[in-house]
């Protein structure tokens, strides 16, 4: 941990953020970009523990306790809402979902 | 220069959700999520965070990942195989490289992240009872006095979707197409 300065967990984190943004913005599986929704979240949670480290403070972390409270639940009712969405149409593909386009 | 075991288990984040992010099967995709979270949950032990880390393969690639493999197992989507189309795959190249040169100039080319090492207590938060000690005692001691309300209203809030995940899984009959 010596040499491992805040400006290299801020690095990976960002890049971890960008991978799953990018995931958001390109794949069209509905499952899949949750998944990358949870990477995100999972991104922003290390750069959290990263600045609760670094500035010697609790804070932080016990925030991060809360947003994997909050990220269960939320997957918990999102996987719900995908279920049901593909009971009513028989499938989770994105651009196959147009109808308020049309 | 970080460490070593930093840098090992920042590749094998990055390299696991790049799987997670480019795998055009969705079950290869859950389990590069899966590595990828329990990489975070390395730094996480790096960083001396080790109840966090702990929890984060408990409740993360634990519990969310399998019912994500659930349900993905359940729905058996069918998904396009073979190459992206080159249209997709150069838009994907370039946004994540220009998000990503992005990311690289805000924390380590512009100066805007000084080169802190993990020292003592900075003044401005010297007089915080919450100082950062490792053992999870104090995430207890803490939740229950200066975080009780939110400790309170996520407790709710877990109610709330169990409620609401029954209530949306229920076949309704009258919502029926």
């Amino acid at each position: 941990m010596e040499n491992t300065s805040l400006a290299h967990h801020l690095i990976l984190a960002g890049l971890l953020f960008v991978l799953g943004l990018t995931g958001v913005l390109l794949r069209r599986n509905l499952l899949v970009v949750y998944m990358c929704l949870e990477l995100m979240l999972a991104a922003a949670t290390l750069a959290l523990v990263a600045f609760s480290r670094f500035n010697r403070t609790m804070d932080g972390a016990v925030l991060v306790f809360f947003v994997i409270t909050v990220a269960a639940a939320e997957v918990a009712v999102g996987l719900a809402l995908i279920v049901a969405l593909f009971r009513k149409r028989g499938t989770v593909q994105s651009d196959a979902l147009t109808t308020l386009r049309d | 220069m970080p460490d070593g075991l930093f840098i090992f288990f920042a590749a094998l984040t990055l390299g696991a959700a790049l799987l997670l992010v480019v795998s055009r099967n969705a079950v290869t995709s859950a389990m590069g999520m899966i590595l990828a979270l329990v990489g975070v949950a390395a730094e996480f032990f790096l960083l001396d965070a080790y109840f966090l880390g702990v929890l984060q393969v408990l409740v993360y690639a634990g519990a969310v990942m399998v019912l994500f493999l659930f349900i993905i197992m359940l729905l058996d989507t069918e998904d396009a195989t073979g190459a992206y189309p080159w249209k997709t795959a150069a838009l994907g190249l370039a946004t994540f490289f220009l998000l990503a040169a992005s990311v690289l100039w805000l924390f380590h080319w512009s100066g805007a992240v000084s080169a802190v090492k993990a020292g003592a207590t900075p003044p401005e938060l010297s007089a915080n009872p919450a100082e950062f000690v490792t053992a999870a005692k104090a995430f207890g001691r803490l939740l229950y006095t200066k975080y009780l309300l939110p400790l309170e209203i996520a407790g709710f809030l877990l109610l709330v979707a169990l409620v609401g995940v029954v209530s949306l899984s229920k076949d309704n009959p009258e919502t029926k197409a």
